[in-house]
């Protein structure tokens, strides 16, 4: 059926608008003219500097703005040749049109996006099933988590449960609360250092030495006291992607009657470790690990800015750090560091969990440990001496060293320097403290680095050090020096700021331990 | 030509059929189009484990994206501050840089200079002085700014009581702030272990921080201010100069240092824009004023996940708070709560900011306003609403107007002339604010129909699609509720002109109606609730008993989504 319709006269439509104010105050802002250019190359900005520390006076077209960004990044790296990260840069088209369609959605606005929030309760649920959390029975046990930005965010939420809990503890047993400290090993990455910083809390490192890079349960449990809020222990060190003992530990604090909470720090090992070694017990299987995080940018296989936290059950989580907010008649509990932020990723997360399937991700963390082995093997065979663990004991990385001798011209930093002349980001670094400054290599395998693609990098791992065995000794430092200033961003940086360089109150600061990119 | 045996195709094809295993087609799902799968109607979409095996990609795409078809319209939500739109351009370099990650400086260098020429543009244009050292940083949104800002003022005045040999136990650091502070504000003062002294709001004061109950509650444990720019309930900006002078008089009487902190998360984009501008001094202009925060993704234009922060000096930033990190020879430094993250937000804000320009700034800004001026009227044309926010009332005062007015000649003057721009009308005779109307029944409204509940116009404009909240006032304001909606780029005045259309008739429909009528449908309001939650699983219920647990955690203080 078609609606009837008049056409209404003058009257009608003035009296159309429902009161004279409207009317009166539509305004008639001018728009200047815009001036029209042939192509982007052809207009008077692409012989301009772009704008880099005042807001321009006038606007400039969308097309050349985007042209000139645009060009302006290509300068940023390969991701495909970064082996440094572990974080993903590869997604499907249909994930990416997912995420690209949502990216203008508020994910904490509840009442609007209902979906979206819906879509994060699954995927808590299902990250919740996959580490052997406790499922409630009734409403008040069982476990609860949240998504965040980053594994950063999720240990900073995690240390403050736990310091909030153990303070609540201290007052109702009337002892002082001012000393709080936590047990952690030295390879931490540096965001347990900024959350014991940030949070006040005083850091007790295991150290590692020169044949263990992780945490010695004996050790751990014998720097617990009082005061302990809780023990970090990490699925995946950054450095050789050893998995911690976290049974162990949890085994002798059952022996020693030590009520202390565990969290496991499963940034990469998370989405790893439940797929490729399902036997190994390291989650809520054991009684005193009350969370844990992992980042679904990581082996969760989403592109950066989503993470997840899980507690055991709601008592780990103090009522107080949770805040409420009302908003159209709906609560909302969050507990958070940050608010309003995109939904893409975590929408990207549901699918990955529901497209791949535990078979999938089997399939794919199964592949990664086959390549992870090969090039262990490859570079073994080259002579190089290697760290990382193989087949399943440790995330899908190879960390090696040059063997030791003597008269050798350059050293791992070299080698890697040298490597980024040919693309490959390989970085090298220091190890953790107590360990007689081990510099080593390390190269992360991750979804889209493919045995063809190891192939061609074993080669390079060659020749660069036939090529640095040719090399006197300064030829190498002047080399490197070149390479440092010419083929590194880092090294043309002129970003650091010089009161905050050199600080000494880090690991890093204090004993020359380099941070491992995550 | 090499020699070759003969082969009959027919007979490997017939060999191969009589040894190739029975088809299991159960194991491989049918597969012809996205919805042929049995997902469509035999099994459910996983929701609480991951399921054994995975399914096809297209099918998984359609899926959710069906799903997602049940959250709302991002345009038509006009509680939220956050911005839903992007021009294509911006949405293509957007989704081009969805996999960098802000924090590998070393592999995107480029990202890097694009957010520390931002951190540069926003320091000027909050007027950074060339004598100092401004230092800023991106951060995920101002809920992080305002942690990091609150944390720097923590440590400063720790160490400013520890070489005056006083204790930082006993009685402890304290914040002000008034109690129309958003919610990440109080979160700071919790997680951080800060005393927060909320301060009440009142009509005298326009319901933001009152300078008054400032200096009562001011003591030398004070580690800061936090006075925001824009407050979120009715968009008034809160008197930093006001707040900053009286700052100034309390160090001279009592010795007392104590800093500001400015939360700009909404005007920080609005207020350096427009022709009102904030009315008063509120940035590095003033000294006190130590850091500002805004959010990238409310006024600056961006979509959800981009926050800024810039401290006046490096000095304000304490060092035992920055992380240094190496990456193959280089050094970065870092002071966030978040680590790997995505850049493509400070892609858009660069985009934004060299693509709009301040011109470009100002003409979107200036449309939100007068849209918000032109809705306000509206309203009160009516006679039915009243406005709480302010910006469409001329200011009362002369001098300051005259002193705006020739502050704004001054800047447009090399603008565009003529005789077209003297008739065109700005927001400099009007009292600055942010672009948000907070309205609510006139009192004369309320005695003649009683029954009629003012929430009842927030739920029936839902049914319309249009999402406009109502909440009470921050205490002890807390009587009155408002309506709320915010003004935001992509409300166009034929939207406007629907929208008033909608408000009216649904207030009409609502005086027609007698008290049983709105009883019935207050009753259906209460039962959606309950609903939702059965749905949500073992999961969520739990999270829910939280969630109720701490119900009145904030003593009644209803909090805006922003």
């Amino acid at each position: 059926m078609v609606h009837l319709s008049t056409i209404p006269d003058e009257q009608q439509v003035i009296s159309g608008k429902l009161a004279d104010g409207i009317r009166k105050a539509h305004l008639q802002l001018v728009n200047d003219d815009d001036s029209f250019t042939t192509s982007v190359y052809g207009s008077k900005f692409a012989a301009r500097d772009l704008p880099k520390h005042e807001m321009p006076e006038a606007e400039m077209s969308k097309d050349v703005a985007y042209r000139l960004i645009k060009d302006h990044l290509s300068l940023d790296g390969n991701p495909i040749l970064n082996l440094a990260s572990f974080v993903t840069t590869y997604m499907e088209e249909e994930a990416e049109k997912l995420m690209a369609e949502s990216f203008s959605k508020n994910f904490i606005d509840y009442e609007e996006y209902p979906q979206s929030a819906d879509i994060q309760n699954r995927c808590v649920s299902m990250i919740g099933r996959l580490f052997h959390a406790p499922i409630g029975v009734e409403d008040s046990v069982g476990a609860i988590g949240t998504s965040c930005v980053g594994s950063s965010e999720a240990i900073m939420l995690a240390v403050l449960a736990m310091k909030r809990r153990w303070k609540n503890k201290r007052v109702e047993e009337g002892k002082p609360y001012d000393k709080p400290n936590i047990v952690m090993s030295s390879a931490v990455q540096v965001c347990w250092e900024k959350a014991a910083r940030y949070f006040e809390v005083e850091e007790k490192l295991v150290y590692c030495t020169e044949d263990r890079y992780v945490i010695d349960p004996e050790e751990t449990v014998n720097l617990v006291d009082e005061n302990t809020i809780g023990i970090c222990a990490i699925l995946g060190t950054t450095y050789t992607g050893e998995y911690e003992d976290v049974k162990a530990v949890n085994d002798l604090l059952t022996k020693k009657g030590l009520n202390i909470p565990i969290h496991v720090d499963a940034a990469s090992g998370g989405f790893v470790a439940p797929f490729v070694v399902p036997d190994l017990e390291w989650d809520f299987r054991l009684e005193h690990v009350v969370s844990i995080n992992v980042s679904g940018h990581k082996y969760g296989l989403v592109y950066p800015g989503v993470g997840w936290v899980v507690w055991r059950s709601a008592e780990y989580l103090p009522q107080e750090l949770v805040f409420n907010i009302n908003y159209l008649g709906a609560d909302q509990a969050s507990f958070t560091l940050n608010f309003s932020k995109g939904a893409s990723q975590v929408i990207g997360q549901y699918y990955q969990l529901i497209r791949l399937g535990k078979h999938g991700y089997r399939a794919i963390m199964s592949n990664l440990t086959r390549t992870a082995n090969y090039l262990s093997d490859s570079l073994a065979a080259l002579g190089f001496i290697i760290m990382s663990k193989k087949s399943g004991e440790g995330l899908p990385l190879v960390a090696f060293r040059l063997p030791p001798q003597e008269d050798r011209n350059y050293d791992e930093f070299a080698l890697a320097h040298q490597l980024r002349v040919r693309g490959w980001v390989v970085p090298a670094y220091t190890m953790a403290p107590n360990t007689k400054n081990l510099k080593m290599l390390r190269v992360v395998v991750r979804e889209d680095f493919t045995r063809n693609r190891c192939d061609s990098l074993i080669t390079d791992i060659n020749q660069c050090q036939q090529l640095l065995e040719q090399m006197d000794q300064d030829s190498v430092k002047k080399q490197q020096e070149f390479i440092h200033k010419h083929n590194t961003s880092s090294g043309k940086a002129t970003h650091n700021h010089p009161k905050f360089r050199r600080e000494k109150h880090s690991l890093q600061g204090k004993t020359g331990k380099t941070h491992a990119i995550c | 030509m090499s020699l070759g045996r003969h082969i009959d195709p027919e007979d490997i094809i017939h060999h191969l059929e009589s040894v190739r295993p029975p088809s299991k087609s159960t194991n491989k799902p049918h597969h012809l189009t996205a919805y042929s799968t049995p997902y469509t109607s035999q099994r459910d979409i996983p929701k609480y484990e991951i399921p054994r095996e995975g399914a096809p990609s297209d099918t998984v795409y359609s899926m959710i994206n069906d799903e997602l078809d049940l959250d709302g319209r991002p345009n038509l939500n006009l509680a939220s501050f956050v911005d839903t739109y992007l021009d294509p351009n911006a949405r293509k370099l957007f989704t081009s840089n969805l996999a960098k990650n802000l924090a590998d400086n070393d592999e995107y260098p480029a990202l890097l200079s694009m957010s520390e020429r931002c951190v540069s543009i926003l320091a000027n244009l909050w007027g950074a002085s060339k004598s100092e050292h401004a230092v800023g940083s991106p951060t995920v949104g101002s809920s992080e700014a305002v942690h990091l800002a609150g944390l720097s003022l923590k440590r400063r005045w720790q160490a400013k009581m520890k070489a005056q040999g006083k204790s930082i136990h006993e009685p402890g650091p304290n914040i002000i702030m008034g109690s129309n502070a958003q919610v990440a504000l109080l979160k700071f003062a919790r997680y951080f272990e800060v005393d927060a002294r909320i301060l009440p709001v009142s009509e005298k004061s326009d319901f933001c921080l009152d300078p008054d109950l400032v200096r009562e509650n001011v003591d030398e444990n004070t580690i800061g201010v936090f006075v925001i720019l824009g407050s979120t309930y009715t968009g008034h900006y809160e008197p930093v100069e006001r707040i900053c002078q009286l700052l100034d008089e309390i160090q001279k009487e009592k010795g007392w240092d104590v800093d500001v902190h400015v939360d700009a998360a909404s005007g920080g984009f609005v207020a350096p824009f427009t022709y009102a501008g904030a009315g008063q001094k509120w940035n590095f202009e003033l000294p006190r004023v130590k850091s500002i925060n805004v959010s990238g993704h409310k006024y600056g234009l961006v979509t959800p996940g981009i926050g800024w922060i810039v401290w006046r000096d490096e000095k304000y930033l304490p060092e035992e708070l920055i992380f240094e990190l190496h990456y193959l020879g280089g050094t970065e430094k870092s002071y966030t709560l978040n680590f790997s993250r995505p850049g493509a937000q400070v892609v858009v804000q660069y985009y934004n900011l060299i693509h709009l320009g301040f011109g470009g700034y100002r003409e979107i800004m200036e449309n939100c306003l007068a849209n918000a001026r032109v809705l306000s009227r509206g309203l009160e044309e009516t006679g039915w609403y009243t406005c709480v926010s302010d910006i469409h009332r001329p200011v009362k005062s002369n001098s300051v107007t005259g002193r705006i007015k020739a502050a704004a000649e001054t800047v447009t003057g090399s603008g565009t002339g003529g005789e077209e721009e003297e008739e065109k009308e700005t927001s400099a005779g009007y009292t600055p604010g942010l672009p948000v109307v907070s309205f609510r029944f006139t009192d004369e409204f309320k005695q003649e129909f009683p029954h009629i509940k003012q929430e009842d116009v927030s739920l029936l404009l839902r049914a319309r699609q249009w999402i406009i909240p109502n909440y009470a006032l921050p205490p002890n304001e807390d009587k009155t509720e408002i309506l709320r909606v915010v003004i935001r780029e992509s409300m166009s005045f034929d939207l406007l002109d629907r929208l008033v259309t909608d408000i009216v008739q649904v207030t009409e429909q609502l005086i027609d109606h007698d008290e049983v009528d709105l009883s019935i449908m207050r009753k259906q309001r209460g039962r959606k609730h309950p609903n939702r939650k059965t749905d949500k699983g073992k999961g969520e219920s739990v999270k829910e008993k939280v969630g109720e647990e701490v119900k009145r955690l904030n003593g009644g203080i209803h909090r805006s989504v922003c």
